[in-house]
């Protein structure tokens, strides 16, 4: 093992980790907001995927990174407008209309693709990033610490406002009472319909903008089906942080680092299949249920429609 | 959530304040109308994309369903998708969502794919097919005890472990098949085929797998299993009601245990229906991600094994035409994705119009 850990796998691996956790980072964090609001989000992965395509879309066309973003966080909001009509308006089963809108925004996004690029995946420039004076010139740790692109320290940023949000603001205590007990909301004067709305396209456009990162940053390209079960793990770390942000961070950059090792070893030249390596993550997130599994805390109301005045 | 799957899963306790209604009235809205307003929102999207949707409705009608070959492809086609409904049926008539299908369904077609060249000539015909079904069956019981063990011990929400268990089970068939069970007669990454001969027999004069036989014999079996038996009973009270299961002196835990072994290696067999009927092998890389496309249909038969079966027919032949159509109108197999999609969500509107109106004579 001693030839792979040299500086260059080190500085690739953790590149990659930082790469690969900002999309869960994103999609974990808007899934943290609805579940709060006691709406399970199992849309969230075609959320992502519909951000990626736009994403990718837009700034393919427009040569504006930013302005894919911005087509991705629309992207996601496009997907979680129809979850919130149908699962908060109209009170509809969440899981079976999660499923629904996986599986279609998986089939609408190949299909567009294919009959805007045919067979061909078309790339995008190199994104900008954004070097930190100083620091970026550190081994190892530099250019993949501090040489990323400026998303990177808004996404953390965010996460910081978010953690704010939920402890010292009178709002993140209405959220969790629409999570927890929507009927006290409701009784006083609170609109549980409204916060629920609220916090899914919230989820969604932060699911998007993960879809966006993930193709215009992370891969410069989309590829139909790209996400590949990140807004799955991204439901798992909202489900396992009990509420907190941060937790939602570093569950993200450990699941980063198994994603990324994969690339990181074929960059060492290791000869194991990557089916195996990429059984990683996925390995990882059911170790960490087993382990930590029963301490996953869940609002009491999640899943459930609120209707006023039902038992 | 689990007394969310199993109101729906009660549709006879439904019947009471709705006589004011026609049973024709009810149909309309719960199964033809989604069909039907599946259907067009499929259409748009055609549009969308510049195709014409009534030709291409109309090559899927006349591949998948009215010519004798594609009539026959479709039959074929129901073995497998027969044994994912039994498997789901079981689940969701207990309470349980075991999105895990395709991890269960991949790993019982490798287990099949493994065990049954090998034994051909060593055991009479019959046997070999007997043996290739009952390891599907254990290996994709196997890859459901994980899930089942955390929802019934430790409250771990199956929905995302079954996923979980699922995306490593199809990295998981594709590993096998490339470094253990590879063929060593060929350099393509499969396992070695199970000559036509010894696969399913094929029903008289036709190109249709008996595995059909076999698929409907399990979606009936389970039906009356749900249904009929004090078994089925039990497992559908602690579905509806784990409390009450519990102070009716039901073990919770060991029926949750029992049902995701029974539906995981219905999954299992359904692998095991596609292998030793169609395919002969498992190519690398192959999975035809049948698990989640089965759903709707299940619920739009309101978990009933014989609606299911009409349902699998048409869903079938759905699948038979959008792959000719993907080749000769160029429109990729991915709409097919689409249209189940919408198929769900027009399923939830007419359950909600329907609901609605149920509420409004009361």
């Amino acid at each position: 093992m001693d030839a792979l850990l040299t500086d260059a796998f080190l500085s690739s691996l953790l590149t990659g980790a930082i790469v690969a956790a900002i999309p869960i980072l994103l999609a974990g964090l808007g899934e943290q907001m609805s579940e709060k609001a006691g709406v399970l989000n199992i849309g969230i992965e075609g959320m992502m995927l519909m951000g990626a395509y736009i994403g990718f879309l837009v700034a393919f066309e427009t040569h504006s990174i930013w302005l894919g973003f911005l087509g991705g966080i629309l992207g996601g909001m496009m997907v979680s407008a129809i979850m919130a009509f149908l699962c908060v308006r109209l009170g509809l089963n969440q899981i079976v209309i999660g499923i629904g809108l996986t599986i279609g925004a998986e089939g609408l996004t190949a299909l567009l693709h294919h009959f805007q690029f045919s067979r061909t995946y078309p790339r995008l420039p190199a994104p900008v990033r954004v070097d930190v004076p100083g620091l970026t010139d550190l081994p190892v740790i530099g250019s993949s610490l501090f040489g990323r692109h400026p998303i990177v320290y808004l996404a953390l940023l965010g996460m910081i406002v978010l953690a704010l949000l939920y402890r010292r603001t009178n709002l993140g205590m209405t959220l969790r009472a629409a999570g927890e007990k929507p009927s006290a909301l409701d009784v006083a004067g609170g609109s549980v319909g409204r916060l629920r709305v609220a916090a899914v396209m919230f989820t969604g456009a932060m699911a998007g903008l993960g879809g966006a990162y993930l193709a215009n940053i992370g891969a410069g390209l989309f590829l139909p089906f790209m996400t590949g079960g990140a807004g799955f793990i991204g439901i798992v770390l909202a489900m396992l942080a009990r509420g907190r942000p941060l937790w939602v961070l570093i569950g993200a950059l450990i699941f980063g680092a198994a994603l990324s090792l994969t690339t990181a070893l074929q960059v060492a030249g290791s000869n194991i299949p990557t089916d195996v390596i990429q059984m990683l993550p996925f390995a990882a997130v059911m170790l960490v249920l087993v382990l930590f599994g029963r301490r996953a805390k869940l609002p009491a109301a999640l899943g459930i429609a609120y209707e006023r005045g039902a038992r | 959530m689990a007394d969310e799957i199993a109101a729906s899963a009660a549709p006879e306790n439904g019947a009471g304040p709705r006589q004011g209604r026609s049973a024709f009235q009810r149909l309309l809205t719960v199964t033809i109308g989604p069909i039907v307003g599946a259907f067009l929102l499929s259409a748009v999207i055609l549009l969308l994309v510049g195709v014409n949707p009534l030709t291409y409705y109309g090559y899927i009608l006349e591949r998948g369903l009215l010519s004798g070959l594609g009539l026959e492809q479709t039959a074929t086609r129901m073995a497998p998708l027969l044994f994912l409904v039994a498997s789901l049926i079981i689940a969701f008539r207990s309470g349980i969502w075991n999105l895990g299908t395709d991890g269960q369904f991949l790993l019982g077609a490798v287990a099949a794919a493994a065990s049954a060249p090998l034994l051909v000539g060593v055991l009479p015909g019959w046997l070999v097919l007997v043996v290739g079904f009952v390891l599907a069956a254990i290996a994709g019981a196997i890859w459901s005890v994980l899930p089942a063990i955390l929802r019934a011990y430790q409250g771990v929400n199956e929905i995302i472990t079954t996923l979980m268990m699922s995306f490593l089970g199809v990295l998981m068939a594709s590993t096998l098949v490339k470094l253990v069970l590879l063929d060593p007669g060929t350099t393509v990454p499969q396992t070695r085929t199970l000559p036509v001969a010894d696969r399913l027999p094929r029903l008289f004069d036709t190109s249709i797998s008996s595995g059909l036989i076999w698929g409907l014999v399990a979606v009936v079996a389970v039906h009356l299993m749900m249904t009929r038996t004090s078994f089925g009973m039990r497992l559908r009270v602690v579905g509806a009601n784990p409390a009450a299961a519990t102070h009716a002196g039901l073990s919770v835990p060991l029926l949750t245990v029992a049902v995701f072994g029974l539906s995981a290696g219905f999954a299992g067999l359904a692998g095991a229906a596609d292998i030793l009927g169609v395919q002969g092998n498992v190519r690398a890389d192959w999975n035809p991600a049948y698990g989640l496309m089965v759903i709707p249909l299940v619920f739009l038969a309101r978990f009933n094994g014989y609606a299911s079966i009409v349902l699998v027919f048409f869903y079938s032949a759905l699948l038979i035409g959008s792959e000719s159509a993907a080749r000769r109108l160029g429109v990729p197999q991915d709409f097919t994705l689409v249209l189940v999609a919408s198929l769900l969500i027009c399923l939830g509107l007419g359950e909600y119009i329907d609901h609605k109106k149920s509420r409004k004579e009361r």
